[in-house]
């Protein structure tokens, strides 16, 4: 069998700051991986659906405007209520660090700020898939 | 993926089985067990295979689109058009988005949802980007059977994108019912599908972006190169009407497709039928419903003439020899296929043995089982 | 033997000693580079210069080219305007942060909108949850514009908005709240944004597509150019296109680039030249390279001057200047030991005021981090003070001109950009590069090589890939308290309530069937926001006639 990790990279909200998501997007690629890109403004609903369809193994999402303790939640909230668990959800941008213990309480597993190496954020990925 | 979560399937595909968990769960429609049959096909895994298999019955139901075309051309707005036209003509659409693998790393960028996205909450769309995975060819080895796995699933159209680059198309209109080739203004000189060869597995010609300049010009080239191959169309039928004449031209360029020109079916009186060739503005919308109409008739045609079913045989045969392909390379490349496979390259590479009997011994090697 | 003879022998010479003395002291580095990748060369002197007609390059301050600046006596006459970009929350939260940058000195306001704003949504859109007042003041109707510019009387200081696809939605706010004040709108100062396809390719805050945002821009021009004509009508920005990962060479060839778009269009429409060129405005990034980023700009303004006279044939020379705003980078700063940052923004400023920017935003330390505190805006603003009065910088135009290195470096700047300006003619011009993804792609490849160089440690971030240190959380960062969106959700819903909606209606017929038309955009837009139509409302007729644009994927 040939297992590839499966990853969904979005921007929620609408801020239009994209170069760390793409830059992301890259790096995920160059490290064998499968991204599936769908770009800004996206709404948490549409995030979970394509990550559904596209059956990925991680969400990684970035937002730089502020609005990741309403739009992450909402996120892990709708993939709980759809029975999807064996998804990780990570999250990156400008985020405060006091913010951190809240939105690991609600299951993004970890936020990667600015100026974390892509290899951090691979390493993290590849050590905590929840699907083997 | 394991067994245990794809239901309890046995590790062979399973003909006269019991339908699995997976593919009942697939029958009824439900995205997350489609999505994950897709994967576990993607990967080889041996219950997805069983699953599709109890999935048999539900072929032809779908009417399966191919779409390619260069870089570029629009082809995945064209698609997200297409998908709004088909919803409002109340029917279900499966997407399949397929865009290569890198080379180097072996990972994928798949690019292609973005332009559909505001589909994502649509029940009746589902939207799948596959990677090229491409040890062989352009199209993922998973291609025809997701398509399977859509069309199982209830979606009465399945349409498959793919990057016009060379192989790809050509592969995909071994498993289409009808093959939409785009084509754009402005992107070179030359026609784009003349360049690559490929104009003869177009069933539908589209000149996207019809809006811009030189749209006019495009459809005049296609045209003429329809028109050319029209003729040759018509004096192949001459020919095995009357039988070739000594040193006639008709009889030496008879061959299918000779020199990249489509071979064309032939109405009641023998004439060429023309493939339409449609313009579109997929930015608008513009010549969207006419491609719809356009596709639908094509297949109308091809299942009264009998094309269809032949192109169906066609698929299947290409289908098991792709897998059998696939098959292969996985036994080469596990553990004990690479082992044979290391020591006998050593000695070709060497010059102690030639490549010729190398590959005998291990093709030997492969079918007395001794690779498993 | 000639003087440039004798100099080429000495330099050779002076190389083989050097060649020898590194074979046992080898140089720090195996090659050297600026900011955006160019090499370094181990020396420079006239004969980097050489075969350039410097006279002809260079010219004097406040003449053509303008390399030298766009003001004869530049700082010596007056300083730069501090403007420092700001708003949050809701209208009056900003409102008194204005007061209080006025109070600290600030000449100019620069005004930041949330994204709801910025997109054409009102505050109670399902896109708007969770971002309502976030990064900028949100702004529904006139009635929040009211309470933003209460007590700031308009005719007295010059405002920026940062705005773009809805900006003639803001200026006409801005104009009706003049009006209310008594003040003429021949008598306001200040600049909208309204760079709409810098937002394709780098920001991100486009609504329309390109054909209808293009009329909406000359709209504005020809607006502007009879009935408010000291306004500056768009600022062509590189700001972003450089966040986005660009070079600077990059940053000057696409902003430029667009620039040449935005006048082809104008022209078209059948605007003269002269009649609007002198309002376009500019917009830059400073980035760390001091030198670098000094002949970025001073590059820029030659590359304009000429493409202004020579290729549109403008007569007039204000049509030839190339006026800019800065504002530091902010994807130079980092979230590592945040103090840092200080000393990355002083270089920064020094860069745009050795460069001649004529209006400066200094980045605050902790915007890494979140929103700035007054604290740190406080020194943001105090670095740009420190510059004008204690460096030297201001006291004669045009420091740098005649350096060896920085005139090498302005020659090399000018040279890429002017290749990828070629690129982007044969491409068809700047909308059909960006709709091609062009722009976009070589963007990208520059931001991964970029980062990937940071990675690999060949670039130095300070405190980000060498001499880290263990931090505590930093503390006392600015939040917007998340209240303020049902806030003002309710205050959009009061105002619909007690507002003429009929006339309202009215308004917004009269301006679908002039988007429908080939009429002028601005007189409807103004009517319909003096009878409080809200933003989203107005832009959702215009989305209605034109579209909405949907990006593709470059990678």
């Amino acid at each position: 069998m040939d297992r590839k990790i499966r990853i969904l990279v979005a921007k929620p909200g609408l801020d239009g700051h994209d170069r760390g998501a793409k830059v992301m997007a890259r790096a995920f690629r160059d490290d064998g991986m499968e991204v599936v890109y769908t770009g800004l403004r996206q709404t948490p609903e549409q995030i979970v659906q394509a990550a559904i369809q596209e059956d990925v193994d991680v969400v990684a999402m970035s937002i730089l405007s502020g609005a990741h303790n309403h739009l992450f939640p909402r996120v892990t909230e709708l993939l709980a209520a759809k029975g999807v668990d064996d998804v990780l959800v990570v999250g990156g941008g400008v985020i405060p660090e006091d913010d951190y213990e809240f939105l690991k309480s609600k299951g993004v597993a970890a936020i990667f700020g600015p100026g974390t190496p892509t290899k951090t954020t691979i390493d993290f990925i590849r050590a905590n898939l929840k699907r083997k | 993926m394991s067994a245990k979560q794809a239901g309890a399937a046995p590790p062979r595909p399973e003909p006269r089985g019991e339908q699995p968990e997976l593919a009942r769960r697939v029958v009824s429609g439900e995205a997350r067990a489609v999505a994950r049959l897709i994967s576990g096909l993607e990967d080889g895994d041996p219950a997805a295979a069983a699953a599709l298999a109890a999935l048999r019955g539900s072929r032809g139901r779908a009417h399966v689109v191919g779409v390619t075309g260069p870089p570029g051309s629009g082809k995945s707005t064209l698609c997200d058009k297409m998908i709004a036209e088909l919803r409002g003509r109340g029917l279900r659409v499966g997407i399949l988005a397929v865009d290569p693998s890198s080379p180097f790393s072996g990972g994928a960028i798949l690019g292609d949802r973005l332009r559909m996205q505001r589909h994502a909450l649509d029940e009746g769309v589902f939207i799948r980007s596959l990677a090229s995975r491409g040890r062989l060819g352009g199209l993922s080895r998973a291609t025809a059977a997701a398509a399977r796995a859509l069309e199982a699933a209830g979606y009465d159209w399945v349409i498959v994108e793919t990057v016009g680059v060379g192989q790809s198309e050509v592969e995909i209109v071994k498993m289409a019912d009808t093959v939409v080739l785009v084509s754009v203004p402005g992107l070179g000189d030359d026609i784009q599908v003349i360049k690559a060869g490929v104009m003869e597995i177009g069933d539908v010609f589209v000149v996207n972006k019809a809006d811009r300049e030189g749209a006019d010009r495009v459809v005049r080239e296609i045209r003429g190169m329809l028109e050319m191959a029209a003729g040759l169309a018509w004096a192949r039928a001459e020919a095995a009407h009357h039988g070739p004449a000594p040193g006639s031209a008709a009889g030496s360029v008879a061959g299918p497709g000779a020199g990249g020109l489509p071979e064309l079916p032939l109405d009641a009186e023998g004439h060429p039928v023309l493939p339409p060739i449609l313009k579109t503005v997929a930015e608008t919308g513009e010549g969207c419903a006419g491609l719809v109409d356009a596709v639908i008739e094509h297949r109308r045609r091809a299942s009264e003439s009998g094309a269809l079913a032949s192109r169906r045989l066609e698929a299947a045969r290409a289908e098991m020899r792709s897998l059998i392909a696939y098959r292969l390379l996985d036994l080469l490349e596990g553990e004990r296929g690479r082992g044979v496979e290391d020591s006998l390259a050593r000695a070709v590479a060497s010059g102690d043995q030639d490549p010729y009997s190398a590959a005998e011994e291990l093709l030997a090697a492969l079918s007395k089982g001794a690779i498993a | 033997m000639s003087d440039i003879e004798s100099l080429r022998k000495a330099v050779e010479a002076w190389k083989a000693g050097v060649a020898k003395s590194a074979a046992k002291f080898p140089e720090r580095r195996a090659s050297f580079v600026t900011g955006s990748g160019a090499p370094i060369e181990s020396l420079y002197t006239p004969l980097s210069l050489e075969g350039r007609d410097l006279a002809a390059d260079l010219g004097l301050p406040g003449e053509y080219p303008y390399t030298r600046g766009v003001q004869s006596t530049m700082y010596r006459g007056r300083l730069w305007t501090m403007r420092q970009y700001a708003g949050f929350s809701n209208a009056e939260e900003s409102n008194k942060r204005y007061k209080f940058l006025l109070e600290q000195g600030t000449t100019g306001l620069s005004i930041a909108f949330d994204l709801p704003t910025q997109i054409g949504y009102d505050s109670d859109h399902a896109l708007s949850q969770g971002e309502v007042g976030k990064v900028g003041v949100a702004i529904d109707s006139l009635a929040d514009m009211e309470v933003l510019f209460d007590g700031i009387p308009l005719d007295k200081v010059s405002t920026s908005m940062t705005i773009n696809a809805p900006a003639a939605v803001l200026l006409a706010m801005y104009i009706a709240v003049a009006e209310k004040q008594g003040v003429g709108a021949d008598k306001l100062n200040g600049t909208i944004q309204n760079d709409i396809l810098k937002e394709y390719v780098a920001r991100g805050t486009y609504i329309f597509p390109p054909g209808p945002s293009m009329r909406l821009i000359t709209d504005i021009f020809a607006y502007c150019s009879k009935s408010v004509p000291n306004w500056n009508t768009i600022s062509i920005s590189g700001y972003h296109i450089r966040e986005a990962g660009s070079t600077a060479s990059q940053e000057v060839a696409f902003t430029l680039a667009d620039g040449i778009a935005y006048v082809e269009a104008a022209v078209k429409a059948g605007l003269g030249v002269d009649d609007f060129a002198p309002r376009l405005s500019f917009f830059f990034n400073a980035h760390n390279d001091l030198f670098e980023e000094v002949a970025k700009y001073r590059a820029a303004r030659r590359i304009w001057a000429r493409l202004m006279r020579e290729r549109f044939g403008a007569k007039s020379p204000k049509s030839w200047m190339l006026r800019f705003h800065t504002q530091t980078g902010g994807s130079t700063l980092t979230a590592q030991q945040p103090d840092n940052n200080v000393v990355r923004v002083a270089i920064q400023t020094l860069a745009a005021v050795l460069g001649g920017t004529q209006s400066l935003h200094t980045n605050s330390r902790d915007e890494a981090l979140a929103l700035p505190t007054e604290e740190s805006v406080r020194i943001a603003l105090r670095t740009q003070q420190i510059v004008a009065y204690e460096s030297g910088a201001a006291e004669t135009p045009d420091p740098l001109a005649g350096s060896y290195y920085v005139e090498s470096l302005t020659n090399r700047v000018e040279e890429e950009a002017l290749a990828y300006l070629r690129r982007i003619d044969e491409l068809g011009g700047a909308v059909k590069a960006i709709e091609q993804g062009y722009v976009q792609q070589e963007i990208q490849d520059a931001a991964y090589r970029y980062q990937m160089e940071v990675e690999k440690g060949e670039r130095v971030v300070v405190g980000l890939n060498k001499f880290q240190i263990q931090e505590p959380k930093p503390k006392g960062l600015l939040r917007v308290d998340p209240s303020v969106g049902e806030a003002q959700v309710k205050r959009l819903h009061a105002l619909k309530a007690k507002r003429d909606n009929a006339a309202v209606k009215a308004a917004l017929a009269d301006l679908e069937t002039a988007a429908k038309g080939d009429a002028n955009l601005m007189p409807p837009i103004l009517a319909a926001v003096k009878a409080y139509a809200t933003e989203g409302e107005i832009c959702d007729v215009l989305r209605g006639v034109f579209g909405e644009y949907r990006p593709g994927s470059t990678f």
